[in-house]
Formats: structure tokens, C-alpha cells, sequence
């Protein structure tokens, strides 16, 4: 060893030096936290603006126009005795020639009848049918307001533009402001779209047929991928032995995590519906085909969380004389449960926002109910969205956003879900 | 000068030097010519050894001696090693554990183990005791189970400190109860022998002393081996002593002979603490 002595000008440099080192550092230091920084504040900002623009162009979905009308109604049109056969499109006519009586010519009429939905006769027909003793008195209902109408309440539509541009006709106006000032327009909350099933019109169209069917294919996917998935990651995590085979088994499960989902919808087309003849648009193989899609990201968590459980425990569990498959179902499987549901649950909101594979599989099929059971025709929550967003109609500009809300609603629920149950079933040993 | 852990391999003998007991016991558990492999690495070469019933045993040895290897074969936990191989012959009162109509289950209930990390099961203390007892059908009721519970606590010296809260979780215990939880889950299924690997490790000396304390009632009933990286502790519990050195058991005999004594080089310069 060498003895060092610093001169008071050789202290002074590397004093200097060390100083001018430290700021490099601090600076460098500093900017790698700005880098950071300024990429999240650009993910949340378009996240922000996602959000933004998905709730501007749907809020005014969440509210639908509704005209309160009384309806007399007549024995003449409706006979006591068949009230089903009734003739409700008089009963809507006369209600609306009582409200305005100067309007006569047939094509009044009818362009009359056009601020009204197209279904309004069965929402009379049906509160008849509710309640019979109406008959000869008269009813008043809430009609939802045809799309144009409801577009023109809210301000789609610009009274402004020339009116062979607009889809609402000035007169048609004038006796829409008529009913305004009567008092008798109103603008609920849109209970409708998530009681009613999808309709040709915007007014009608609700997503309930669509949140029934993607909870039941869903549950097809849960009931298929979950314990597929849990057996063959204890399989191969605590049972297969180590060479090549399960080598490749896990290699290649790794791959099947990264396959596009579409090819998943190929295989169930060609497997589920042309092979085994299984129904089309069916909930049942839309389940089928997510679980396929599900189930190596299912082994990959139940594999990651088997591996979490220290091996202390299993240690512990040998020890004491209990077998394997004792050590597996008392003490493995359970620790390591928060995680796998965990992942599962992320799994499933994955399988819940997935649309490609169920296109083609047919469930964006037109369906104006809800699916009775898994062998039933369904849409799901994405394929509906696609549906709207593919329709004409301009009330379903604000459908389709308020849909994709929706659905990001239950994908935030799930996975909220997946992090309270992280937290709450955390463990410590 | 150079220790005996410096010199080449070639040097070294695989003979053991024994001293036997004044009065000797039965032998309840023997090894004969135990080879052990991990792969391609032979890690015990030779082993024999009479482990005496009704006594306690230590097996001391620098880190990678071996002495936790061959304390793991005897309830052959080494089977669940990949790459592991056992060669040779254990036996636990003449019979063969190695043999393949044996139930390995059935060998671990006799043969209880005690880890280094205590380990409870993150149940409640009483469901820790119980397991035992539950999965080898050994009681025939609630209050039976009870019984067995109630027994292995108070035979662990743990049930007063414990016995107003047994539905709450072991893992609550502090490090020595957990330890002595562990003990108590140990002889729930009445073993005949109880393997030790350094169980004192992990604790303070206040908990190490009663778990000491605890090994000096329990070999009244059970053969205990011992595997301990502390020489004082080796002293104060064990009646005999095995010194393993390089996967080699060099010398074994009654514990105040080994460390008042030895006749080895090897276990001299250890005991010395030229090496380990």
C-alpha cells in the first residue's frame, strides 16, 4: 500500500470534480423521474381522453324523450272479450287526433304519427292487457319519442340547418313544440337500456339481451376454463416430471397466450359449428371459445401462484405424513387460491371485452330478446356495440358509446373485484 | 497450516471412528453404507451409523457435510428432490424404509420432522395439532381429537401459553412457539422418531433454551436426532454425537467423548474451531 497525501490544490480539484459529478448524477437521476413521469401522464392523459369522448358522445343516451299521451280506449277498437286482437293503431290514431284536432289530411297524419315511436300501439297494447278494466276509459302513458324527435329534443338536431336537411319536417316541429308547451314532453332516465332488449329502433334498443348473454357465455367460460385450467397447472406444476415433453407442453402454452383471438373463432367455427353441429350464436360456444382462449393465460396464473406457496408449507405437510395429494388439496391449493382467483377474474374480464372470436361464431347476430338459455341465440356486450356502431340511425351514435360505458363499467367492477379480493385473501407466513 | 478441509480429496479416509456406549441401547434406527447423489454429485459417502432408541443424537459438521442430507433420508424426504438417489440401506427397527412395499406415508408417521424455519400451517394452533391425528385416522371422535390436541401442546410445553387462544392462527405465535408448535404437531401422530433439522436456527437464545429444555423431556419417549450447526448445543442435549465432514461421517460416539476427546484429527480441529 501506497500512503496518499492530497496537496490543498489537488483537494480543491477533486472537490471540484466530485461536485460537478454529483450534479451529473442528480441530473441524470432527475431526468430518468421526468421521463417516467411524462409517459404516465401521457397514458392517463389518453385514458382521460378516451373516457372524455366516450362520455360526450353517450350521455345523452342515458336519457330518452318520452311524450306522455292518454289514450282513450274504445270498446269499438278493443273488444273485451279478445284484447290481443285489438285494433291499437285506431286507439293511437284517435288519441292523437284528440290532441290535435286540425290535422286531418292522411299524410298529416302519418307524419303526425312519426314523432311517436313505431312500436306505440304495443305499449298500449300491453297496458291493456295489464290492466282490462281500462277499457272504455281512457290511459295515460309515457311513449318513448321516435329517434328524430328525441335527437331534436336534445339538440342533435339543429333547428337551424334548412329544413330539407334535417330528418324532422317543420311542421312536425311545430307540433313537437306544441306538446312541448302542453307540458307533456319529458326526458327520464333511460331505464330502457338495460331492460330492454336490442331493437331496429334507437329508442326501443337496450342491452339487457346483451349483458344476459355475455354473462351466460361467461359462465360457460368459467365452468369450462376454470377447472381445466387448475388441474392441468397442478399437473404440470407439482406432478409432471421435467424433460422434454413438459418443455414443450409449457412452451407451447405459452404460445397459445399470444395467438390472436380470432384464430380461437376460426377453430370454433370450424370445430363447434361445422364439426359437432353445436348451435350458432349460441352462448354456449361463445363460452366454448373463450374458455379456449382463456385457458393458457388460466395456467400460466394457477402455475405463477402454485409456485408462490413457500415450499416450507409442502415441507411441512410431507412431514407429517401427508400425501401428495393431501399436501395439494389442504394446503397448496388453498394459499394459493387468492391468486388464482385473482386471475381468473382477470382472465374472464379479458374474455368479457373479447369480440372477434364471437363474430365469427354469429353472436352479432339481430336479437330482440334475451337468451332463455346457453343453447339460445345471443349477442354478448362487444358484439352489440359492434352491431351499433354499425347502424344508420343517428340515436345510435350515442347508444354505441353509452354501450362500450357499460361494458367498460363491468370491466372496472371485475376487475376492482380482482384487486379488493388480492388485498382482503393477501396472506403473510 | 492446512486444515483438513484443504486438503485434496484423495487424502481423505472414509472410515469412521466409533465409540461406543458404556451401556449400550437398542439400535432403533441403523444406516448401512449410505450413499447419497444429487445428480451427478455424490453428496454422502458410506454412511453407517446405529442411532440408539430413546436418546437423543446430534449430528453436527461444517455447512455441506451431509448431516442434513442423511437426517432427510431417513423419512425420506429426499424423494421429493429431483435428481435425488438413496444407495445403501436404512432401517427403522430392522426394517427397510427403502423398501418399495412400504407406505412412505406410514414411515413419516412414524418418523415425525421438525424444519429449520418453523413452519405452522397458516391455521389455527388447534387445526396445526389436529392434522396429524385427522389425516392418519388416529382419532375416533371430537373428543378424542380434542384429547390428542390438548396432550401434544402440554407434551410441547406450549399449551399454558397457548390454551386460551387455540382457534387463532399459528402463524401468530411468536418464532419459539411456533417452534415448539411445530414439535407439538410432531408428536400429535406418536412417532417413534423425531428429526430435528437445526430447529433452534431461526431462534433467540430465550427460545432456543426452552426448545432445548423441550428435546431433553421428549427423548424419555422418542428417538430424537438432531442436526445443529451449534457445538454448545450438540453438548448440551445430545448423548451421542456424529461429526460429518465432506459427505464423510468421521466420527461418532457419546457426546462428552467427542468434545472432551475426540480421537479423529478432522473432529479435533472442528471442535477447536480451527475449521466450519
Amino acid at each position: 500500500m501506497t500512503e496518499t497525501t492530497y496537496s490543498g490544490s489537488d483537494a480543491a480539484d477533486r472537490g471540484n470534480d466530485m461536485a460537478a459529478r454529483r450534479k451529473r448524477r442528480d441530473a441524470a437521476n432527475r431526468r430518468l423521474q421526468y421521463y417516467g413521469i411524462g409517459a404516465i401522464s401521457f397514458a392517463i392523459g389518453l385514458l382521460a381522453l378516451l373516457f372524455a369522448s366516450l362520455i360526450v358522445s353517450g350521455y345523452t343516451a342515458f336519457t330518452q324523450t318520452h311524450v306522455r299521451i292518454d289514450f282513450p280506449i274504445s270498446a269499438t277498437h278493443v273488444k273485451p272479450d279478445a284484447i290481443d286482437q285489438g285494433n291499437y293503431r285506431l286507439v293511437v290514431r284517435d288519441a292523437l287526433a284528440d290532441l290535435f284536432p286540425d290535422v286531418t289530411s292522411p299524410a298529416d297524419v302519418r307524419s303526425l304519427g312519426q314523432i311517436l315511436t313505431n312500436n306505440t300501439q304495443f305499449f298500449v297494447r300491453d297496458a291493456v292487457l295489464a290492466d282490462p278494466s281500462v277499457i272504455g276509459r281512457s290511459v295515460t302513458l309515457e311513449i318513448p319519442a321516435s329517434d328524430p324527435f328525441d335527437q331534436l329534443n336534445k339538440g342533435v338536431i339543429d333547428r337551424n340547418v334548412p329544413e330539407n336537411q334535417r330528418r324532422v319536417t317543420d311542421r312536425q316541429i311545430g307540433w313537437f313544440d306544441q306538446l312541448v308547451a302542453q307540458d307533456r314532453v319529458t326526458a327520464p332516465f333511460n331505464w330502457a337500456l338495460f331492460t330492454a332488449p336490442n331493437s331496429r329502433f334507437p329508442e326501443l334498443a337496450g342491452l339487457s339481451g346483451a349483458i344476459v348473454g355475455s354473462a351466460l357465455t361467461l359462465l360457460v367460460c368459467f365452468v369450462l376454463s376454470f377447472p381445466i385450467g387448475i388441474a392441468a397447472a397442478i399437473y404440470l406444476e407439482e406432478f409432471a416430471p421435467k424433460n422434454r415433453w413438459t418443455d414443450l407442453i409449457e412452451v407451447n402454452i405459452n404460445n397459445l397466450a399470444a395467438v390472436p383471438s380470432i384464430v380461437f373463432g376460426l377453430l370454433g367455427l370450424a370445430v363447434f359449428l361445422n364439426l359437432m353441429g353445436l348451435p350458432r350464436s349460441a352462448p354456449l360456444v361463445g363460452g366454448m371459445v373463450l374458455a379456449l382462449m382463456t385457458l393458457p393465460t388460466m395456467i400460466i396464473v394457477t402455475r405463477a401462484a402454485l409456485k408462490a406457496v413457500p415450499p416450507s408449507i409442502r415441507e411441512a405437510g410431507l412431514g407429517m405424513g401427508a400425501s401428495k395429494h393431501q399436501v395439494i388439496m389442504h394446503h397448496v391449493l388453498p394459499l394459493a387460491m387468492p391468486g388464482i382467483l385473482t386471475g381468473t377474474i382477470i382472465g374472464m374480464a379479458h374474455a368479457l371485452g373479447e369480440t372477434a372470436p364471437l363474430l365469427l361464431i354469429g353472436m352479432n347476430a339481430f336479437i330482440t330478446s334475451e337468451p332463455g338459455g346457453i343453447t339460445d341465440a345471443a349477442t354478448a356486450l362487444p358484439t352489440q356495440v359492434f352491431i351499433w356502431a354499425d347502424s344508420p340511425e343517428r340515436g345510435f351514435v350515442a347508444r354505441t358509446a353509452a354501450g362500450i360505458l357499460v361494458l367498460l363499467g363491468f370491466l372496472i367492477i371485475m376487475n376492482g373485484l380482482a384487486v379488493w379480493l388480492r388485498q382482503r385473501l393477501e396472506r403473510t407466513w | 497450516m492446512a486444515t483438513v478441509a484443504e486438503m485434496p480429496r484423495e487424502t481423505q479416509t472414509f472410515t469412521t471412528v466409533r465409540t461406543p456406549d458404556a451401556a449400550p441401547r437398542p439400535v432403533k434406527v441403523r444406516g448401512e453404507n449410505v450413499n447419497v447423489f444429487y445428480g451427478a454429485k455424490q453428496a454422502l459417502f458410506g454412511v453407517t451409523i446405529d442411532i440408539p432408541e430413546k436418546a437423543v443424537t446430534a449430528f453436527i459438521g461444517p455447512s455441506g457435510c451431509g448431516k442434513s442430507t442423511f437426517l432427510r433420508c431417513l423419512n425420506r424426504m429426499n424423494d421429493t428432490i429431483v435428481g435425488a438417489r438413496v444407495e445403501g440401506k436404512i432401517t427403522l427397527d430392522n426394517r427397510d424404509i427403502y423398501d418399495t412395499d412400504l407406505d412412505v406415508v406410514e414411515l413419516r408417521a412414524r418418523v415425525g420432522m421438525v424444519f429449520q424455519k418453523p413452519n405452522p400451517f397458516p391455521k389455527s394452533i388447534f387445526e396445526n395439532v389436529a392434522y396429524g391425528p385427522r389425516i392418519h385416522g388416529l382419532a375416533r371422535s371430537k373428543t378424542d381429537l380434542e384429547e390428542i390436541v390438548v396432550s401434544s401442546l402440554q407434551r410441547a410445553s406450549l399449551y399454558n401459553e397457548v390454551k386460551d387462544r387455540l382457534h387463532e392462527p399459528g402463524t401468530g405465535l411468536s418464532g419459539g412457539q411456533q417452534q415448539r408448535l411445530c414439535i407439538a404437531r410432531a408428536i400429535a401422530v406418536s412417532p417413534d422418531v423425531i428429526l430435528m433439522d437445526e430447529p433452534c436456527s431461526a431462534l433467540d437464545p430465550i427460545a432456543t433454551a426452552k426448545v432445548e429444555e423441550l428435546i431433553d423431556e421428549l427423548r424419555t419417549n422418542y428417538t430424537i436426532i438432531i442436526v445443529t450447526h451449534s457445538m454448545q448445543q450438540a453438548a448440551r442435549v445430545s448423548q451421542r454425537t456424529a461429526f460429518f465432514h465432506l459427505g464423510v461421517l468421521v466420527e461418532e460416539g457419546p457426546t462428552d467423548h467427542i468434545f472432551t476427546n475426540p480421537i479423529e484429527k478432522r473432529t479435533q480441529d472442528y471442535i477447536t474451531g480451527r475449521f466450519g
